[in-house]
């Protein structure tokens, strides 16, 4: 092989492995910042049904974005279900006790007594039908 | 009380019934109205006890614990599929 062909077969792998970087990063959006935010603040929450909610008062902006998040939460928990043989309900659920397993230090969740509890580091007080 | 409703009805209804062919249809509304008054009468006596316990109601009562566990590894690759809603 010669240098230039070495060259050009260089350049085409390094091409590929920044497609293939660029691909999922562009393809999944990560969370919007103003939702990470929120979360980051303890704002919102994460419930026991799968669905966030809005801890106290907030303003009309938090509850839009905590509105429209749960209509593609729901959407998508719909599709997924039927996929499993599962009701919406179950689906959601099991989501909601993963997701509250996934919250970070600082961030809200809802115990089973239905309050909302700041994360620690330690383990989330969770439902005994989680998995 | 009860009893004393239910007596008054049924001679309502006796009395009706005896005025002849042209009272038919007062003698039949009025013994409607006895046998309506017979379960309203008794409706009376029943006795509903407040429960002395807090009524708790089991919002996830259509959840199926196998589910769940079968449902677990599914929502971990949900949350890495679309990370934008969770």
């Amino acid at each position: 092989m010669s240098m230039q062909a070495k060259h050009i077969a260089k350049a085409g792998l390094l091409g590929l492995a920044a497609l293939s970087l660029a691909i999922p990063t562009s393809a999944m959006a990560q969370r919007d910042p103003a939702y990470a935010a929120a979360r980051a603040n303890g704002s919102i929450g994460e419930k026991m049904d799968g669905y966030l909610g809005v801890v106290g008062n907030q303003d009309a902006s938090i509850r839009k974005l905590v509105a429209d998040l749960n209509i593609k939460r729901r959407a998508n928990y719909t599709q997924r279900a039927q996929g499993q043989n599962a009701t919406i309900e179950e689906y959601a659920f099991t989501q909601g006790c993963v997701l509250i397993n996934r919250t970070v230090p600082g961030e809200k969740y809802q115990t089973p007594s239905g309050n909302w509890e700041t994360r620690g580091s330690g383990a989330p007080q969770r439902d005994p039908r989680c998995p | 009380m009860n009893p004393i409703k239910l007596t008054t009805c049924l001679r309502f209804a006796r009395k009706a019934r005896r005025r002849g062919t042209e009272h038919m249809l007062q003698g039949r509304a009025a013994r409607w109205g006895a046998v309506m008054a017979v379960p309203l009468a008794l409706g009376g006596c029943i006795q509903v006890n407040a429960p002395d316990d807090a009524i708790v109601i089991e919002l996830n009562i259509n959840i199926r614990q196998e589910v769940i566990y079968q449902l677990a590894a599914d929502v971990r690759d949900n949350i890495d599929e679309n990370p934008d809603i969770f």
